[in-house]
């Protein structure tokens, strides 16, 4: 596929899955080249060894991010993804592995000083655990917060809130509540994915449910007719004075429209 | 700050007590919100421990609940000095998943922008780097041209701070050619005699040197080990950076240097910054010398709203509007992640796609959490008052830090 788009253009990718491939062959599980990334997913207990190879023999000399994912349907729910840099070969990688509550990933602090954060951060938002890391305590969210919030379970609104109380003279903390019930719209079209009804689409589906069907009234109803036309036809009042002095007929009463059928 | 007092016996017995004291969190050298718990052995640091997080709002949660167009503007408030950047590094993974043309026009404005914000932030933090160590003077006038670029910014997208500007497929609407006229006056004739009045009080002033000479020396090596990206890696004396190396949008026409540092210590990292500002100019007189006339967003109705004549005359026009501003569009499945040179260093973006007008997950690469994280080995040793100029350097937000 040409490439369209202006992002970031750095060292061809030509070549490096079978390089990289072969030194790390038995910690491999799969090489993807997708969208321009490569990214290789790896055993999770072999993954310093990975990183320590292509740090030292690939010249993947930073650690640039790691990133924690969560899908909730696979057997081992999260994903930590290592996105490394080379300075010298100007390239990127991605190395990943699967991980699970019960299933700490080895730590590379020992590689990289900087994965200390990184990890906490994952281990705070995901509660993926890091063995070996010499510090892992939360870092993001608040002193004695509690679950880990990037769940895709974890509700956006979260479980508690705080405010400060005049009354006790410090912060509080209460369980949320929402003046309002919490919105989320989502505009996924029926045609092109959504499987569900429609927000304000409900009535669409099924019999409406009324007790009596409502007709236009007749004219036996109202009372409306040729006699009525006449009576209305009949002056109350002699009139104005100008209809007077020029002998001009009052304007009659409007002509029935009930038979003519819409327009 | 509240003191603590820690006594603890030596072999020889003799009593060594040494102070923890907090630093911040409202601190006014901490640059928001950022608490440091330090150990001090009399005016000496042992130890700094950055608690970080107090100006967490889940954006990446957040994000996750917002079409990509909606999520566009939570990228303002990551680095709120230095928005449009933020805003690239979005905009740029959005259309690599897409792999949409973006008109050439549109690619000189979103250079031509970004590095305006580039010298608005190097305003910033050069004149709170300076106040931190004790001036007030510089601080007040680079404020000026600071005001000037919000300016810009103001009158190309109606906001001063959160433009929200860039999007994906190109930018949101044409500059006025008397904008661009304007830039380029205010280059030639006001910014760099403000600049240069003001940095000529700083840069060879004995006090500032004192403050800032030999302060947190980084070694290149350690420099590449902890992740440095931006001006601190470049004062290490590492010519890396990412609009040369990898570069985006039109940054390969561009002509310009990269600044680098020789002493790897907070006066370089000031220089680096300063240096830039001037190459920055340099982008963008080359941007307005050379920006074609063209469209601004991509073509394709599917990405990019028609305009708003087009919407009120052609149903195909009306229903790709309704469309755009309701479901959104849709990104292709895959990930990536693309980062681009922001001016406090490398700001990315890693998304998750998975082939819904939602991103699925969406990481952002703060540039703060390295060098923050490094705060403790770089204060190590120095006196108590370094640790301001050593943050100052750093050039950290917590708007972005924190996320």
């Amino acid at each position: 596929m040409a490439v369209l788009h202006s992002a970031p253009k750095y060292a061809s990718n030509e070549g490096v899955i079978d390089a990289i491939s072969e030194s790390i062959s038995v910690w491999l599980l799969d090489a993807v080249e997708s969208h321009g990334e490569v990214s290789f997913r790896v055993r999770r207990d072999d993954i310093a060894r990975v990183l320590q190879t292509l740090r030292d023999d690939h010249a993947y000399q930073q650690l640039m991010e790691i990133a924690g994912v969560d899908y909730p349907d696979r057997a081992e729910r999260f994903e930590v993804v290592y996105m490394l840099q080379s300075l010298t070969k100007n390239h990127r990688v991605m190395v990943k592995c699967s991980a699970d509550e019960n299933t700490p990933v080895p730590t590379v602090t020992t590689l990289w000083p900087n994965a200390g954060w990184l990890e906490r951060e994952v281990f705070d938002m995901f509660g993926v655990s890091f063995a070996g890391n010499p510090d892992l305590r939360r870092i993001l969210t608040d002193y004695g917060f509690e679950g880990h919030p990037f769940r895709k379970d974890f509700p956006m609104t979260g479980y508690t809130e705080l405010r400060y109380s005049e009354e006790e003279k410090r912060v509080v903390y209460e369980p949320v509540e929402l003046a309002q019930e919490m919105r989320s719209f989502d505009f996924l079209s029926p045609w092109e994915g959504a499987d569900y009804v429609l927000p304000g689409d409900e009535k669409s589906r099924g019999e409406p449910r009324v007790e009596e069907v409502k007709t236009t009234e007749s004219t036996k109803q109202t009372g409306a007719g040729p006699k009525a036309d006449e009576k209305a036809a009949k002056p109350v009042s002699p009139g104005s004075p100008d209809l007077k002095d020029t002998d001009k007929k009052a304007p009659p009463a409007p002509e029935d429209t009930s038979k003519e059928g819409g327009r | 700050m509240s003191m603590q007092r820690e006594e603890s016996l030596t072999t020889t017995g003799e009593v060594i007590s040494n102070y923890t004291i907090n630093f911040g969190p409202q601190h006014p050298a901490a640059h928001g919100v950022l608490r440091m718990v330090m150990e001090l052995d009399g005016e000496v640091i042992e130890r700094i421990d950055p608690h970080v997080g107090l100006l967490h709002r889940g954006t990446e949660k957040l994000i996750e609940q917002k079409t990509y167009l909606q999520a566009l503007p939570y990228f303002d408030r990551l680095d709120y000095c230095s928005p449009l950047c933020m805003e690239h590094s979005w905009v740029l993974a959005i259309e690599k998943l897409l792999n949409i043309e973006v008109p050439i026009r549109a690619q000189y404005l979103r250079v031509m922008f970004a590095e305006l914000t580039r010298i608005c932030n190097h305003m910033l933090n050069i004149g709170a780097h300076v106040m931190d160590v004790g001036a007030m003077t510089p601080n007040l006038w680079v404020f000026e041209l600071r005001e000037d670029c919000l300016n810009f910014f103001e009158r190309a997208s109606g906001a001063r701070m959160h433009s929200a500007w860039f999007r994906p497929g190109g930018v949101h609407q044409d500059v006025p050619e008397k904008l661009l006229v304007d830039i380029g006056d205010w280059l030639d004739n006001r910014f760099f005699q403000l600049f240069e009045d003001a940095m000529s009080l700083v840069i060879d002033n004995r006090i500032f040197k004192q403050r800032n000479v030999d302060i947190a020396v980084v070694s290149r090596d350690d420099a590449v080990a902890w992740g440095f990206s931006g001006p601190m890696i470049r004062a290490a004396g590492i010519p890396w950076d990412l609009r040369k190396s990898q570069p985006y949008d039109v940054y390969d026409r561009m002509e310009f240097d990269i600044p680098v540092g020789t002493n790897s210590d907070c006066y370089d990292r000031f220089m680096v910054r300063v240096k830039e500002v001037y190459e920055s100019a340099k982008i963008i007189r080359q941007c307005l010398r050379d920006m074609p006339q063209g469209p601004i967003a991509s073509t394709d109705g599917k990405v990019s709203p028609p305009k708003r004549g087009e919407m009120k005359q052609s149903m195909e026009s009306l229903i790709h509007h309704f469309k755009l501003y309701t479901e959104g569009f849709h990104v292709p499945a895959g990930e990536v992640y693309v980062a681009t040179e922001s001016p406090k260093g490398e700001f990315g973006v890693y998304l998750v796609s998975d082939g819904t007008n939602k991103p699925y997950r969406c990481k952002i690469r703060p540039t703060a959490f390295s060098h923050l994280q490094a705060m403790d080995f770089m204060s190590k040793g120095h006196m108590l008052p370094d640790a301001t100029a050593i943050l100052g350097a750093i050039d950290v937000v917590f708007g972005e830090c924190d996320r």
